[in-house]
């Protein structure tokens, strides 16, 4: 059972407390996008080993949604950030590479 | 025969008996004994039947690896299967009774498989029963059913009168083990400062080491044990439990715990179980090692037993197995059991060592006191059945030629030790073969890794390889002070405690006795005895391919049963990797899963259990229905009333009345449950436009809309009405399970997409009780009450106005769901009941009538309105139901719009929303598919349609039924074919939905 820190109230939360919501910084295509697209967005997901960025919310807490850049080998958490942003920051993308030098996910390096 | 001895026994005292049965039969031990110590003292050596074979087995060790004396406990309600009876500590009036065999423990027909054993080899069952295939289903599966298993499982009505409770507990270190090297890495961790947490799964400190001997700090280890407990008992920051296992490592440094309180003592009115759910920064694993049997021809008769358990049931419980016991061993160790029984005037006829050389300082120690030893030699076979009655001396490197012949009734194995490695493995910690000592030991260097990718568990002592004692402690000593420093704390320099035992000479690894036996031989050489694997088995399984650990351990079920291999993996593994021809390494290991043994179903459950495994959400008026002959309905977390049944009513009957009162008079429903989710902003139209396909931003205040949700994928997911309260602010109604639901979708998209909006959401459902008045003579029971306008003018259909009805603050909804003149009224939640019973009471000229659900369903089917759930099951757009007026095509965007715009969404052979009507006036079987000619690729009927809701309309008295058909709304009048659950078909109309009102006059009056 994971443990995450959620950004916003500083809690390390357990598992039980979070509700997981798939994989982050997906870009929303509606109407009047391409088939393919809109396929991707909708349906296809990053199933990677290694380095991952998950939505989660802290459903039985404060409530938010936040993200967590972790590693689905280890469960190492590289760390969690809040959900309104398109992309990780540099900090936690920065720790990753110290960690998982060479790490990529889509278009994030 | 297995006896008590005149003295001894550590942990028993002598001066309590203890009465306890074994099928029936009374017996006495003492207190302090294991169910199997007494028994074995009592000369009960058969304790069980095995698995497959149903041969006779006895105890074959101490702990919790024992695989044989697996006894059912208790009566009636307190049964319980699988209970090992080495593990069952004794009390007053225990009940035990044997399993697996019939008619009786010492007469078992079924041990005739035995006899039959080499026409069941493994993966009989597969190899036998695949042809033909539909004896499978009738002859085969009921009968492996009915001869499978090993205790009775509990009836399935019994209720567990026992209670359960879960403990949330947060430690710095979590030691699991108490022996000496979990005590030992307790008190450095604990020096620190820092918080520790000790478990031990038996009811006494100190493991083997008491009984095993040696010198710690100049002390025996009983003393150093008593001295060490002290000084952690007398330390605030560390918490010390017995009868406690240590269940699971699971990730990030959580770890289940099972803790047992009244198994020994019933009497006690506490939890029987406890299920510690501990989170600890570091975990060290003080488990221990597990000795290894040797596996030789009749290894699992009565009477062969771990050299190391018949020292414990001699030195902890004052038993003896036997008055000659034969010792055979590959290692040094054993030469202490032999030693122990001379000193206690035990007879050894024989030391068997199969090491060419033999041992070191033990043998010699052996030698002097005048025990035969044989060195490079190996057991032939055990003789006896029920019991040993000797032994067939061979060379270990020939094939078993008779050299002689040894009489004896008990034999002490060992075959080395394995480290306890379970809890290590359990969250991903890797191994290594350790070729010297022939085990697995945990590799260090390959750790679990906790949230911050620093390794979370260590291992001390015996479970991390270090099984001679005077490298044990050093290495708990350092385990402790390691652990704290990853803890966080600053570690006291201090002196591992300095133990010496006699040096041992190095084992030589036998994985088969003698090295070249024959089949006749290897079929009697257990490997599981539990699941009666034995040698030759795993040979077959690698000889037809099951090359991979993992399919041999599934084909032979080596490992699989209660005790999961704790005796059998490592000669199992030897065993495959041998008949391979590789090494061990390469073959590897099985894989380690929680729990360590095997815990109650009780304890997971802990107190969810009966009212609280789910509370039950209530509505204001909830007492109210309960006192009034409600027949409930569950629906979400709530229950609401289905009907409300009067004396001598049927369900059907109260149903009927219901629906009649109502559209002739007057009706009440508690819609508390309905979902209310306040949406409030600037941009609160906005957002509301995006997540209904309607328009919500052009409603004007004062007014109510109902609306429709599509998720991302297009499919219908929720309705409502929406009404908006004032410029920046809307009520969206839920339906009755979609409210928490549909509260965090709003809460999803407005946190992760348009963060920017300036939106906020509140879901007061439970804030306020909220009662449908409907009837043609609501509007005159409102008007009794008094206080506001509820006129046709004053508050139109599709209105809502705030005010005051019989001095019941108010907010009024002219809404309806039923076709019928309707209000919808909120009043705070605290005031609900008493605005229930007075709507009641005034409305009792009209013969105000509370009705339930299902009325509630019917009359809204009759007027053709959709119920989530019902119509929509997760691929039904909007489209389908033909509520293409609820979706605006004045929007560039809304949740699932782009999905509907998807080639197979506009396809025009998707089914759509028609009204059914059978001709003979019968209510069509929910669900039931209409036929179509031919049939599909699977050889099945094609169907053209489905049911999705259907009732018995009192209205109309008559079938009603909504569906979903092929080109439907074109094929208004033809009459299609749908199959009925007897198996035939009725016929029914494809008619318009809408059954009742069509013009919709009497709701708008």
């Amino acid at each position: 059972m994971l443990t995450l820190q959620c950004p916003y109230c500083g809690v390390m939360a357990e598992e039980t407390e979070l509700h997981a919501g798939g994989e982050a910084h997906l870009t929303r295509y509606g109407p009047g996008s391409e088939d393919q697209d809109f396929e991707s967005y909708l349906f296809k997901r990053e199933n990677p080993k290694g380095v991952h960025f998950e939505r989660w919310r802290h459903v039985n807490g404060c409530g938010k949604w936040f993200h967590a850049a972790r590693c689905t080998v280890t469960l190492e958490v590289f760390g969690t950030y809040p959900a309104q942003t398109t992309e990780p920051p540099q900090d936690i993308k920065d720790t990753i590479t110290a960690k998982r030098p060479g790490w990529s996910l889509r278009n994030l390096t | 025969m297995s006896t008590r001895l005149a003295t001894g026994g550590r942990l028993t005292d002598r001066d309590i008996q203890v009465k306890f049965t074994f099928n029936g039969k009374h017996f006495r031990g003492f207190a302090g004994d294991t169910l199997a110590s007494a028994l074995l003292a009592n000369d009960q050596m058969v304790m069980g039947r095995s698995f497959k074979y149903h041969r006779p087995r006895g105890p074959v060790a101490s702990g919790a690896e024992e695989p044989n004396a697996l006894v059912n406990l208790g009566k009636g309600v307190h049964h319980e299967p699988n209970q090992r009876a080495t593990t069952t500590e004794l009390f007053d009036g225990l009940a035990a009774t044997s399993q697996n065999h019939w008619p009786s423990l010492e007469f078992d027909i079924g041990a005739i498989n035995s006899q039959l054993s080499r026409f069941l080899p493994a993966g009989f069952y597969y190899k036998m029963f695949i042809h033909p295939r539909p004896l499978w289903k009738h002859v085969y599966e009921p009968f492996i059913r009915q001869s499978a298993g090993l205790g009775r499982a509990p009836h399935a009505e019994t209720r567990d009168p026992d209670t359960y409770e879960h403990f949330y507990a947060f430690t710095d270190v979590l030691v699991v083990g108490g022996g000496v090297a979990g005590l030992q890495a307790a008190k450095a961790a604990a020096l620190s400062g820092a918080k520790v947490l000790l478990i031990e799964q038996t009811a006494h400190w100190g493991g083997r080491a008491p009984v095993d001997g040696g010198e710690i700090d100049g002390m025996t280890p009983e003393a150093w044990v008593d001295q060490t407990l002290a000084e952690l008992a007398a330390m605030d920051n560390v918490h010390l439990r017995t009868r406690c296992m240590g269940a699971g490592v699971y990730d990030h440094g959580y770890v289940l715990g099972y803790e047992r309180l009244t198994d020994h003592a019933p009497a006690k009115d506490t939890p029987r179980h406890r299920l510690w759910r501990i989170r600890a920064k570091q975990v060290i694993t003080a488990t221990g090692a597990i000795e290894r049997p040797l596996s030789f021809a009749g290894n699992d008769i009565p009477g062969v037993m771990l050299a190391s358990a018949i020292r414990d049931y001699v030195v902890n419980y004052g038993v003896s197995l036997g008055d000659r016991t034969v010792v055979v061993t590959n290692n040094d160790d054993a030469y202490r059991t032999a030693l122990l029984l001379k000193s206690v005037g035990l007879d050894v006829p024989a030391i068997i060592d199969a090491r060419p050389e033999g041992g070191g300082d033990l043998m010699q120690e052996a030698i002097a006191q005048g025990i035969r030893v044989e060195k490079g030699r190996a057991i032939g076979k055990v003789k006896g059945s029920k019991r040993v009655t000797g032994v067939t001396l061979c060379s270990q490197a020939g094939e078993g030629g008779l050299l002689d012949e040894i009489a004896c009734d008990a034999v002490a194995m060992s075959g080395g030790w394995s480290p306890v490695v379970h809890l290590w493995s359990h969250c991903g910690g890797k191994l290594t073969w350790d070729d010297e000592q022939a085990f697995f030991r945990p590799d260090l260097d390959k750790a679990p890794i906790s949230h911050d990718g620093a390794p979370f568990v260590t291992c001390a002592g015996a479970a991390n390889g270090h099984i001679h004692l005077s490298h044990t402690l050093q290495d708990a000593d350092t385990a402790g002070q390691s652990a704290a420093q990853a803890a966080g704390f600053k570690p006291k320099k201090s002196q591992a405690p300095q133990a010496t035992a006699q040096d041992e000479a190095p084992l030589v690894p036998i994985w088969l006795m003698p090295q070249g036996a024959g089949y006749g031989l290897r079929s009697k050489a257990w490997l599981d005895y539990q699941n009666d694997v034995k040698v030759s088995d795993v040979q077959l399984a690698a000889q037809e391919g099951f090359e991979s650990v993992e399919h041999a351990k599934r084909y032979t079920t080596l490992g699989m049963a209660t005790d999961q291999g704790k005796l059998s993996n490592i000669n199992g593994l030897a065993t495959l990797s041998h008949a391979l021809g590789e090494d061990i390494p390469q073959v590897g290991t099985t894989t380690f899963r929680p729990p360590y043994t095997p815990i109650s179903m009780g304890a997971i459950a802990g107190e969810a259990r009966g009212e609280v495994f789910q509370p039950i959400r209530q509505t204001p008026m909830h007492d109210w229905h309960a006192e009034n002959g409600a027949y409930w309905e569950p629906v979400g977390h709530w229950r609401r009333p289905y009907c409300f049944q009067q004396s001598g009513e049927s369900v059907e009957q109260a149903v009927h009345r219901e629906v009649m009162a109502t559209r002739d008079s007057l009706g009440l429903l508690d819609a508390s449950t309905l979902g209310k989710i306040i949406v409030k902003g600037p941009d609160a139209g906005r957002f509301l436009d995006m997540l209904y396909t309607n328009m919500m931003s052009t409603l004007k205040p004062g007014k109510c809309r109902y609306g429709l949700m599509s998720t991302e994928n297009g499919f219908l997911t929720d309705d409502g009405v929406v009404a908006r309260i004032d410029e920046d602010t809307w009520l969206c109604h839920t339906t009755t399970g979609g409210a928490d639901r549909i509260h965090a979708h709003m809460e999803e998209w407005l946190q992760t997409e348009w963060w920017d909006w300036k939106v906020w959401t509140v879901n007061v459902t439970e804030q306020y009780a909220q009662i449908a008045v409907v009837g043609p003579n609501a509007r005159k029971l409102l008007e009794k009450l008094g206080g506001m306008d509820v006129s046709a003018d004053a508050l139109p259909f599709m209105g809502w106005a705030d005010g005051e009805l019989g001095g019941f603050p108010c907010r009024v909804y002219r809404i309806s769901f039923s076709g019928e003149l309707s209000y919808e009224i909120a009043v705070p939640a605290s005031l609900g009941r008493a605005f229930w019973d007075r709507l009641r009471e005034d409305g009792a000229e009209w013969n105000a009538t509370p009705y339930g659900t299902e009325a509630l369903h019917i009359m809204r089917a009759e007027k053709g309105f959709i119920m989530i759930g019902d119509e929509t099951d997760g691929t039904v757009i909007p489209q389908d139901l033909g509520l293409d007026w609820a979706i605006s095509k004045k929007k560039d965007d809304y949740l699932g719009k782009r999905a509907q715009e998807r080639s197979h969404m506009t396809d025009p052979d998707r089914w759509k929303l028609v009204g059914l009507e059978t001709l003979d006036g019968s209510v069509l079987p929910d669900g039931a598919y209409a036929i179509a000619s031919g049939k599909n690729a699977n050889g099945q009927r094609n169907t053209q349609g489905r049911v999705t809701s259907t009732y018995h309309s009192p209205t109309l008295n008559k079938g009603i039924a909504m569906g979903l058909v092929l080109h439907g709304p074109d094929r208004m009048g033809e009459v299609i074919e749908f199959n009925t659950t007897a198996g035939g078909t009725v016929k029914a109309k494809i008619v318009s939905p809408i059954f009742y009102d069509p013009d919709g006059e009497k709701q708008n009056v």
